[in-house]
């Protein structure tokens, strides 16, 4: 049981960049990917900034190299992008050299692409190519299409639990790596934006007409994204001789118990998830020289969250600031892709800014970091993610020594 | 790692029928709808409860099975909250409500969609409705899956049972779409119980087909 | 006044999914939430909706619900004011 996980491969894709390099360019530059929504034709088209990837599904068909008339899902595509990405970044060219996984989360599977066809599918005379995306629909199948993309075989699952749904599947990738089931897995999440999502979250009237400020006293809710992000997790044998960009040392999930949606004053099931996290890791909450927060920019989440952590840290909160300025909240795919984005934290010693926090809010006794910091060693990084459903969940990175 | 576990009390709802420790506990075959059968079943048991009318059909589902095999043990009395897991199954994740949400986007004449018919677009609400229902706090997840994997849930189980992240499990199956619900839900603990099932795969196997 | 509010009486009991209650149970005056009717936010945004639907109201900022929602006679006020 006291295997270490080594990450050895990184891949990402969302409205800051295809890849890891312009995802540094765009955070180096601290410029956001949030925007007006091209893609979608919905009535909220010019009511709600989105975080899009600036890509149609056939500009993803194309770079790809798949021939123009494959049906895949938005979902998969992004999944296929980024997981693409980790695995060459972990220079895993044979994936039957040793036992491989791949565990991918989201949240609206097909949803994107099926939702143009509701009325088509409920019309039993409507027949065409439709069909085919319809078996497309449910959440497992970008798991599978990412698999056979990369022709992994020897474990395949998919998770979903909302908004920690990335995050879990992480943690499930290392549990089957200290039980010997696999050697090494790809875990993140994937999920793309659709009207669903989009006309929901307006019901809910947690969006912000502009973009998102988490931490900021006048925050008014968050911004909705699309992307993928995957890491590489291997076995001390598997990795043997690779780069090791750091370690996954800490993991843990709890439930609120609190309400469907909205988190508990206290933040118990947020406080919970990370103590685990600590416990497992053997760390103190003073180790920890950044904090990724889930940080959302909803009134309930950042006010939760900030008790939570300052119910553990004390006074002596670290760096700490949301990425959801740059990149939206992309649902489903946000902890696979900030785990990325706290991988990198860690390999170039750098603390993101938590874009738009102009007032910290009065609750809590910390200021959220508001300009790229990188004059800081960065040894651990904690990254947070919570779900409706009380699903919480957080990580630890760790400096590989 | 060797250490075994034991599934200790198991409830299937399904078809008009209610099943605790493989015996029938309650029939109604007067009413079709899934939504309606549940409604019978919480009258019949009294749950008294109120959010049940609030939730949608794969939450009524699973808050009903986990309600019958949480007592069997007086699981919730026994584990502080912390210490009971939840981690469940199913195939078609919340499809029942997400085409509800995305008939009533799609309606432009008549735009009205409804906020707590989308809380419910998500699988692991189900859950959130048992943690709430019973103050579990514990680890919790749901995986989607062509059919159920007794393989992999077994041993996941164990291992969370096993390295100590949880003394409890409510786990299992709970599938609802198009009318069609299958709930199988069981608790797995590290003492034998009079049903003395051990907690592994082929078991596993063989009480989910005995409750089919 | 009376009409309007046994009206939002049925109208709330059906959209809120409030089982085997009837109007007769839900006092004029008492508050909504934090009563004995175990309404939460996802109730009150529901609320929203139905004003929107049955009154043609629109509320933009969820906040505003506090004050609206006090209590049947409180949204029953709000809506001759608002009507179109």
């Amino acid at each position: 049981m006291n295997q270490k996980i080594y990450i050895t491969g990184i891949g990402i894709i969302s409205a800051i960049g295809d890849n890891v390099e312009e995802t540094l360019d765009s955070v180096r530059k601290q410029k956001s990917g949030i925007g007006k929504l091209d893609n979608i034709v919905t009535r909220y088209k010019n009511e709600i900034p989105v975080g899009e990837v600036k890509h149609t599904n056939q500009e993803l068909i194309q770079l790809l190299g798949f021939s123009a008339e494959t049906k895949i899902t938005r979902t998969s595509l992004l999944g296929i992008v980024a997981a693409k990405e980790a695995m060459q970044s972990a220079g895993i060219k044979n994936p039957k050299e040793f036992r491989t996984g791949l565990i991918s989360a989201n949240s609206v599977g097909g949803m994107a692409i099926t939702e143009n066809y509701y009325k088509d599918y409920l019309n039993p005379e409507k027949k065409g190519d439709f069909i085919e995306y319809i078996k497309k629909h449910d959440c497992g199948d970008s798991t599978e299409a990412i698999a056979n993309y990369l022709g992994i075989k020897d474990h395949i699952s998919t998770i979903s639990t909302a908004c920690s749904s990335s995050a879990n599947s992480i943690m499930l990738g290392a549990r089957l790596i200290k039980n010997n089931i696999v050697d090494r897995v790809i875990v993140g999440g994937t999920d793309s934006l659709s009207k669903f999502t989009i006309n929901g979250f307006m019901t809910l009237m947690i969006l912000d007409k502009e973009q998102c400020k988490p931490f900021d006293a006048g925050r008014k809710g968050l911004n909705l994204g699309e992307g993928a992000g995957f890491i590489v997790l291997e076995s001390e044998n598997a990795a043997a001789g690779k780069e090791i960009f750091c370690e996954l040392t800490g993991y843990g999930n709890a439930n609120d118990a609190y309400h469907q949606t909205a988190s508990s004053p206290t933040g118990e099931g947020a406080y919970l998830a990370m103590e685990k996290a600590f416990k497992q890791s053997g760390l103190e909450p003073g180790d920890i020289d950044y904090i990724n927060a889930h940080g959302t920019g909803t009134e309930i989440n950042d006010l939760s969250e900030g008790n939570a952590i300052q119910r553990l840290f004390k006074n002596k909160v670290p760096e700490i600031s949301s990425t959801k300025g740059f990149t939206g909240h992309t649902l489903g795919a946000c902890g696979g892709i900030e785990a990325v984005l706290s991988v990198l934290a860690i390999k170039y010693n750098m603390v993101y800014p938590s874009l738009n926090c102009v007032h910290p809010m009065s609750e809590l006794n910390f200021i959220p970091t508001k300009e790229l910091k990188t004059d800081k060693r960065i040894n651990h990084v904690l990254s947070n993610s919570f779900g409706f459903g009380g699903n919480s969940s957080a990580l630890i990175f760790s400096r590989h020594k | 790692m060797t250490d075994k576990n034991y599934i200790t009390a198991v409830c299937s709802v399904k078809n008009g029928t209610v099943k605790i420790n493989n015996t029938f506990d309650f029939t109604n075959s007067l009413v079709t709808s899934g939504v309606d059968f549940l409604k019978s079943v919480y009258t019949h048991y009294q749950f008294n409860y109120p959010k049940f009318f609030k939730m949608d059909g794969l939450c009524k589902l699973a808050f009903t099975a986990s309600e019958l095999v949480l007592k069997q043990n007086n699981i919730t009395n026994t584990y502080k909250p912390e210490d009971i897991a939840i981690i469940i199954a199913n195939r078609t994740s919340s499809l029942e409500t997400d085409s509800e949400h995305q008939h009533a986007i799609s309606n432009k004449e008549n735009y009205f969609p409804s906020p707590s018919v989308f809380v419910y677009t998500l699988p692991n609400i189900m859950i959130g409705e048992i943690a709430i229902r019973n103050k579990i706090t514990g680890e919790n997840s749901v995986f989607i899956f062509d059919k159920f994997d007794a393989e992999f849930m077994s041993e996941y189980v164990n291992s969370l049972l096993n390295s100590n992240k949880a003394q409890c499990c409510i786990t299992g199956w709970v599938d609802f779409y198009d009318n069609k619900y299958e709930a199988f839900l069981i608790t797995v603990e590290k003492k034998k119980s009079a049903l003395g099932i051990e907690n592994q795969t082929e078991e596993l196997n063989k009480l989910f087909i005995t409750n089919a | 006044m009376t009409e309007l509010m046994d009206q939002l009486k049925e109208q709330i009991i059906l959209q809120l999914n409030l089982e085997g209650m009837k109007k007769e149970d839900i006092d004029n005056d008492s508050s909504l939430f934090g009563g004995g009717l175990g309404l939460d936010s996802i109730d009150a945004l529901e609320l929203i909706v139905l004003l929107e639907k049955n009154y043609g109201i629109k509320i933009a900022n969820p906040a505003d619900g506090k004050k609206i929602f006090q209590s049947i006679r409180s949204m029953a006020e709000f809506i001759e004011a608002n009507k179109k």
